[in-house]
């Protein structure tokens, strides 16, 4: 019971974080129609900047500053880049966005080099808040989860009830229309590719102390995103939200639960081979929980995109 | 041959003329005779890496270029028909088989289109980002496996096999990477003659129209999921071919012949190459291996110029190397071509001035900041420097400066040469 | 006349969220008839025809095709039992040659299906009747264009040319004349008789001089009920009709 309060927790982590990044990605994608391979590395970015301007001004303000950093790239990216491609169609857009995160991660290694970052939370937080059963909470944990929270409601508020968030909403829906009322829907695309990469950035700032910063976070990260979206629905907010806590919780409870296959192979009636070794099954016999959880999201998009297309909460096949 | 020249009076249109075989010969021969001229083992290494990746690259761009789908999980079957191809050539092995190596790539290529026939049985439903989003799934999902299921995959080490063991091919007994060479280059030849002819047959065609239009060819009569099902199924098999002459070849097949590097890389090879025309792959598999051969010896940063080189591509030549060859067509047809040698001397040779200097640039920063302590020469275009003096690093921003603004100043030229060329004589504009 | 009817409509509806577009269309049309769709902007002209060609699926009511029940269809289901449209907007293959477009288009028809081990080249009979369909629809001299660089008259003649090449017979056109000048109006007018010979055709247009000419009967659609359907001269005469839409039309044609 503790152990699962405990995964719980962890999953709502690594779930609100996933969260922050498909967020970004959903609105780009929803709007422009263009899904930003390159959007996990601009949370890589997110976390190299903050990382660097640590060593000067410390983590409080890596973390203000880092994010509008990697924000003004990313519009940059969108205004000098995507705009360019845009006219070619929607499969070289995401071949750029494919090679820009291919080119990232090398102007990274350029600059950082291949080894991973001595970037770690802030001493204020570097505390265990409560323990459940043995098992610490740091503090940094929770105001990961209170950082996601946070960001979350006020995309929300934003989005529902901001003047801003309805010329966004509209041009989600009718680009044409929303200029033809006299809004600039090229400044409105931009501005929503510069938050939805400093959104990516802010998950970078806070995840990298704890996840690690080295050249490789962006692709493990993610094909990660791109299937909790997929997950979700493309273009659903709520669908992002839902699969990715859902991603959260199952890779976590996989990783922690060691249930090995042969144990239900037995229960289930067969029976062992006796030289396992020999066994043309000695895979299925052998497999465990942790060791199939990182595949678990690919077998859930699999499934989900052969039985609903269109996800758990799209409304449109795209 | 004097039957195909007859019918090319007659029928413009029709079946095999001169002019269209001309090509296939001509590569032919060159592929033939090309191991007299660089006989290096390490020339040939390089020739049979390349005429794998331009299968490949052909197979891949039946999807991309012909049919209007991005995969990014191409690599799978590839893989998954090269890991086949190891099993098969173990099997024969251990209970000597009658079966000639040469025969061995057309079991990767029914693996390939079996787990084609598979994948396509869904992805394909979709064009556009949907099918982007289930090749990566799918990919990710098999590249994950390869270190799970350690019977069919090897688990990290991989699996190798031995090819000499099988039974001699009319005496040879592939020990020889020249041996090797005329194996792959038969199925080089015979791959890409069947892909090109694939693309001239009624649901290549169609492929070609569901690119463009899906919907009008749904009323048209023609469902677009099974155009591109098709397209899809013949593309695997042929990646399939490609994964075991890859497995003849190197004899070892790991997890890094199915992950998402490796489907990076052949999008990257075909799209430099150009998706738009046939020949394209072939372009892109032949410059990107020279790339990386050659340019990997001079350079630890190469993968940066060559990500740099393909954001280029996509931004500013979305045709590829084989769309700017192809665009210089009607200049060349109108007699005009001569007329930009010239402009395009002046201007490129700057321009490739400029481009070596910010290289140069880029590897005294990269010296600077990741260079050993102490070790402040570093070697430039043969010259040797001190990285912490001055004077380098003024003559290479000059340089570079120079020549970019040389650059700049003649590409008026270029497009006033580039009107002219391709317009036709005596015309009013 | 509703067995030997070559489409007929009973009941057809659409509602788009609450908003119905098409609220009950009864239309019964014989084969080899010329029946016009006329109506006022936003009438669902478009919507009828995205309807009965399978594009979206009806809420409610029945379209038969030759007596038989198209519900369920894809388009391409649909064009293979003989109905074949072209698009109020340009719809053609623009990458590839004016050429291309037509054979692309006679495929199907010509029993090729899915097929990978024909040369499309190698078949004259292919290459004869997309040639015959080029001159038909007056492009042989674009045939090696790609579409997307013809002029907007010649890219419409080469959506006829594609709607029909398959050999349908029933054959619906939405607006084919909509942005054309008097002369290229003239121009297709005729082709559209030449190439509907002894073929069922449908179509939605607004040029009034065209519709009379062409049709053996009208429709009128008004916000998606229709207001009147009989020969040219009975609509003309139709006072309803006048007051909803004609009287306006006919006033500006003479």
């Amino acid at each position: 019971m503790d152990l699962i309060l405990v995964n719980l927790i962890d999953g709502l982590v690594t779930g609100l974080l996933l969260f922050m990044l498909s967020a970004g990605l959903t609105l780009i994608f929803s709007m422009m129609g263009v899904l930003n391979f390159a959007h996990a590395s601009f949370y890589m970015l997110g976390a190299y900047f903050a990382y660097q301007i640590s060593l000067y001004l410390g983590f409080w303000m890596g973390l203000l500053i880092a994010p509008v950093i990697v924000g003004i790239a990313g519009a940059g990216v969108e205004r000098y880049g995507l705009r360019r491609v845009h006219q070619y169609g929607h499969v070289p857009e995401l071949i750029f966005t494919f090679g820009l995160a291919l080119l990232i991660e090398e102007i990274v290694q350029f600059i950082w080099g291949k080894n991973q970052m001595p970037y770690s939370p802030p001493e204020i937080l570097q505390f265990t808040l409560f323990s459940i059963a043995g098992n610490a909470i740091p503090a940094y944990k929770i105001f990961m989860i209170c950082m996601s929270m946070g960001i979350f409601i006020s995309l929300l508020f934003v989005l529902t009830r901001t003047r801003v968030g309805m010329v966004i909403q509209a041009a989600l829906s009718y680009p044409k229309t929303v200029e033809a009322l006299g809004h600039n829907v090229p400044l409105v695309f931009m501005g929503v590719f510069g938050v939805g990469t400093a959104l990516a950035g802010v998950a970078g700032v806070i995840a990298g102390p704890v996840l690690g910063t080295f050249p490789g976070m962006a692709f493990l990260l993610g094909s990660i995103v791109f299937v909790t979206i997929v997950i979700g629905g493309l273009g659903s907010l709520w669908g992002a939200l839902v699969a990715s806590l859902l991603i959260g919780w199952i890779t976590t409870f996989a990783a922690s639960y060691n249930v090995a296959m042969a144990d239900i192979l037995m229960a289930v009636g067969f029976e062992q081979p006796i030289d396992l070794s020999e066994s043309a099954w000695r895979d299925l016999w052998s497999l465990t929980l942790p060791q199939i959880g990182p595949i678990l999201p690919y077998l859930l998009m699999v499934l989900i995109l052969v039985f609903r297309p269109y996800g758990l909460f799209g409304k449109r096949d795209v | 041959m004097t039957q195909a020249l007859h019918k090319s009076t007659h029928a413009p249109q029709g079946g095999i003329t001169l002019a269209s075989a001309m090509p296939w010969i001509i590569s032919t021969v060159v592929l033939l005779v090309i191991p007299f001229v660089f006989t290096s083992n390490s020339a040939i290494t390089i020739m049979n890496q390349m005429a794998i990746t331009i299968i490949f690259a052909l197979a891949y761009n039946m999807l991309l270029g012909q049919g209007g789908m991005l995969s990014f999980g191409h690599a799978v079957y590839m893989g998954v028909g090269g890991f086949m191809c190891v099993h098969v050539m173990n099997y024969v092995e251990d209970y000597s088989l009658p079966l000639p190596l040469p025969l061995l790539p057309v079991f990767g290529g029914l693996f390939g289109l079996g787990l084609a026939t598979i994948v396509g049985s869904f992805s394909t439903r979709k064009a556009g980002t949907v099918f982007a989003m289930i090749s990566l799934g799918v990919g990710e999902l098999i590249a994950a496996c390869s270190v799970i299921i350690v019977v069919f995959f090897g688990g990290e080490e991989g699996v190798s096999g031995d090819r000499t063991y099988g039974l001699p091919f009319f005496g040879v007994e592939f020990l020889h990477q020249i041996e090797v060479y005329y194996l792959i280059v038969f199925w080089l030849i015979l791959s890409a003659l069947l892909m090109y002819l694939f693309s001239r047959t009624p649901v290549g065609r169609m492929a070609n129209a569901v690119r463009d239009n899906p919907e009008r060819a749904e009323f048209l009569g023609y469902s677009a999921r099974w155009v591109r099902f098709f397209s899809f199924c013949a593309s695997g098999f042929f990646c399939g071919v490609a994964g075991g002459l890859f497995a003849i070849n190197y004899e070892i097949l790991t997890e890094e012949n199915l992950n998402l590097v490796q489907s990076g890389s052949i999008l990257l090879i075909t799209f430099l190459g150009g998706v738009g025309f046939f020949f394209g792959p072939i372009i892109g598999a032949i410059v990107f291996t020279l790339l990386s051969t050659v340019l990997s010896l001079q350079t630890e940063l190469w993968q940066l110029y060559v990500g740099a080189l393909f954001l280029a591509t996509v931004m500013y030549f979305p045709g590829g190397l084989a769309g700017v060859i192809m665009m210089h067509w009607p200049a060349f047809r109108l007699g005009n071509a001569r007329m930009l040698v010239l402009p395009y001397i002046k201007t490129f040779i700057p321009c490739l001035i400029g481009i070596l200097g910010t290289a140069a640039l880029i590897e005294m920063i990269f010296h600077l900041r990741h260079g050993a302590v102490g070790d402040e020469e570093m070697t430039l275009f043969w010259t040797t420097f001190n990285v912490h003096a001055v004077l380098p690093w003024l003559i290479a921003i000059a340089i570079t400066g120079a020549a970019f603004w040389l650059t700049r100043r003649n590409i008026p030229e270029v497009v006033d040469a580039w009107h002219r060329a391709n317009s036709l004589p005596g015309a009013a504009t | 006349m509703s067995a030997a009817a070559a489409l007929q409509l009973e009941g057809l509806r659409k509602s788009f969220g609450k908003t119905e577009i098409i609220r009950g269309v009864d239309l019964s049309i014989a084969k080899g008839e010329r029946h016009a769709v006329i109506g006022p902007n936003g009438a669902g002209k478009s919507t009828l025809f995205n309807l009965i060609t399978g594009r979206f699926p009806p809420t409610g009511g029945k379209v038969r095709l030759h007596g038989q029940d198209l519900a369920g269809l894809a388009p391409f289901q649909i064009n293979r039992m003989g109905l074949s449209r072209s698009f109020q907007i340009t719809n053609i293959f623009p990458k590839m040659s004016v050429f291309e477009n037509v054979r692309c288009s006679l495929l199907w028809a010509k029993g090729y299906r899915y097929s990978f081990w024909n040369m499309v080249s190698k078949s004259r009979d292919l290459t004869q009747a997309a040639d015959a369909i080029l001159e038909q629809i007056n492009l042989t001299e674009r045939r090696e264009l790609p579409a997307g660089v013809l002029s907007y008259a010649e890219q419409r003649a080469l959506e006829i040319g594609i709607t029909m090449a398959g050999g349908a017979d029933v054959i619906m056109l939405d607006e084919p004349t909509a942005g054309m000048s008097h002369s290229e109006t003239d121009y297709i007018v005729d082709l559209i008789r030449q190439v509907t010979e002894n073929k069922t055709l449908i179509m939605v247009e607004h040029d009034m001089g065209v519709v009379f000419g062409l049709a053996d009967r009208i429709s009128v659609l008004v916000y998606g009920e229709i207001v009147a359907t009989g020969r040219p001269e009975e609509v003309r005469a139709n006072p309803k009709v006048q007051e909803a839409y004609l009287g306006a039309a006919l006033e500006a044609e003479h």
